[in-house]
């Protein structure tokens, strides 16, 4: 049992994704089991191993103005995109920022609640930050010379550059964090968040990840290590976890922002509540800077630890969103981390799906999005599908959701999202259901 | 490069800072401060001088960039350069 008393809650929600510009469109494609990968158009694509990734179903450049996005990378443009629905959701007024009064649109709700920005923090994440930008401005440099570098190439390339932002368009004092720890960042940013909120830092916290660096260089440097699918006649067919024919992961981008708050603040404000951010837990497994463990040990511990954090019992849990990218080595082995982790009686019993079959891998952003995947599923009652899971792993012997969506018996519910990093970072997020 | 008249050079940097941060160039008056009026920052600064260079074809070296305050100041500038 948590040592505070205080209980989070989810009372935002925003994204945009491979599978739609915001996160209504972005949860009905993936109940509907759409994929979000596409093949690449670059002039020199065929030079590269892997020739397709999950790109944005919109561009930012459709719904945000050129001058700005000249001074944010990708992954800070899509991160605020993304927050500014999520903030409207939970049905905050506009800011009270220096921006704001200078007559800028900002995000919220006309006449909506006024978060006192003292008790607002922000925890969002990337895993790599703005590689774009890095290259572009290396690019001329050798060019045109340094003078011609964008001023703006630092705070574009800092990976902590969409939590700043974030927190300037909000007008968040609390405190801004942007926590790295790879394909786990983002999982680590809504642990962080809700311990802002346990520890009294904060009262309302904007938290999730962001990523986009589909970029000839990740898919020549993923490509190099035989991370992903090169299933390139086929792309829409390539993330399939737990498939036998599974050949790697695909890359994908996106942004996914939630807002927790104190339950008692969300209350006070008669706040809708989609669900409780009830936990967290991490382990290091210590083992190899690319590999997981194989033992599967530092995986079971995070889930455990998310349990206790939690104060819920391994039978509690109904569903786990599981990290499950589409490799051969990493999907079958976090089964076996849920049984050690649960126990075998009760991870026999829980709804796993793997939604990067759909949407990619969005690294960074991977956490946060699954995350906000989780509660929704807790919330509605239903499971989204693993897209492609034609020819089962003979290894695979728990209960993966194919085909069509589930649906999850009604009552108390509670459900976990794994999210594992290179580096050995193994995060997993715990939530329930608001009854 | 010819010689730009005052009108000239406003409205290159009132094509610039529009390009650039996106203040409508109806905004960019002559006796308007950059930072207290037009919002820019210094970094915006930055990247504005080096479209005024390009488009005027003059100098502006950080020492003088950071006593142009407004708008008026520019123009001063790049016509006594080109003078």
């Amino acid at each position: 049992m948590s040592q505070s008393p205080t209980k989070v809650v989810v009372t935002g929600l925003g994204a945009t994704t491979p599978l739609g510009g915001d996160m209504p469109s972005t949860w009905s494609a993936l109940l509907a089991g759409k994929s979000g990968i596409r093949p690449l158009t670059w002039d020199f694509v065929n030079e590269l191993p892997v020739r397709f990734a999950a790109t944005l179903a919109v561009d930012p450049s459709e719904v945000m103005p050129k001058q700005h996005l000249r001074r944010l990378d990708r992954n800070q443009a899509i991160a605020l995109i993304a927050a500014r629905e999520a903030w409207t959701s939970a049905g905050f007024a506009p800011p009270a920022t220096r921006r704001a009064k200078k007559g800028e649109e900002t995000a919220g709700v006309p006449g909506g609640f006024a978060v006192d920005g003292e008790r607002l923090g922000v925890v969002v994440s990337s895993g790599i930050g703005g590689l774009h930008t890095a290259l572009d401005s290396y690019d001329v440099w050798k060019e045109k010379g340094w003078s011609r570098v964008t001023p703006f190439t630092v705070p574009m390339l800092m990976p902590n550059g969409a939590s700043g932002h974030v927190g300037i368009e909000f007008g968040a004092m609390a405190g801004s964090h942007a926590l790295v720890s790879a394909c786990a960042s983002s999982g680590e940013a809504v642990g962080y968040a809700i311990d802002m909120i346990r520890a009294g830092r904060a009262d309302v916290v904007i938290c999730g990840g962001t990523e986009s660096c589909i970029h000839p260089l990740q898919m020549a440097s993923f490509g190099a290590m035989r991370a992903m699918s090169t299933r390139n006649d086929e792309p829409e067919r390539a993330s399939r976890p737990y498939d036998k024919n599974r050949d790697g992961f695909v890359l994908g981008e996106g942004a996914a922002v939630m807002i927790l708050e104190s339950e008692e603040h969300a209350r006070a404000r008669g706040a809708q509540i989609h669900g409780i951010a009830a936990g967290c837990g991490y382990s290091g497994d210590a083992y190899d800077i690319v590999l997981p463990d194989p033992s599967g040990a530092g995986q079971a511990k995070a889930m455990r630890r998310a349990l206790a954090d939690a104060g819920l019992a391994p039978e509690d849990i109904v569903h786990i969103n599981a990290h499950a990218t589409s490799t051969p080595a990493g999907d079958v082995a976090e089964l076996a981390s849920i049984k050690a982790g649960l126990g075998e009686e009760a991870a026999s019993k829980v709804v796993i799906t793997a939604t990067k079959s759909m949407t990619g891998h969005l690294l960074g952003g991977a956490g946060a999005l699954e995350s906000i995947f989780t509660i929704l599923a807790l919330r509605d009652g239903i499971v989204p599908p693993t897209a492609n899971l034609e020819d089962i792993d003979d290894e695979v012997d728990l209960d993966i959701v194919r085909g069509e969506p589930r649906k999850l018996p009604d009552g108390p519910a509670a459900a976990l999202n794994n999210s594992f990093g290179f580096g050995g970072h193994n995060v997993s997020v715990a939530f329930q259901r608001v009854l | 490069m010819a010689v730009a008249t005052e009108q000239q050079i406003l409205d290159g940097i009132a094509e610039i800072i529009d390009d650039i941060v996106g203040v409508d160039k109806s905004e960019v008056t002559p006796e308007k401060n950059f930072i207290d009026d037009l919002d820019i920052d210094s970094l915006s600064m930055v990247e504005i001088a080096v479209s005024a260079q390009d488009q005027f074809g003059v100098e502006i070296p950080d020492d003088e960039l950071r006593n142009l305050k407004t708008v008026q100041d520019v123009i001063n500038f790049v016509q006594k350069l080109q003078s």
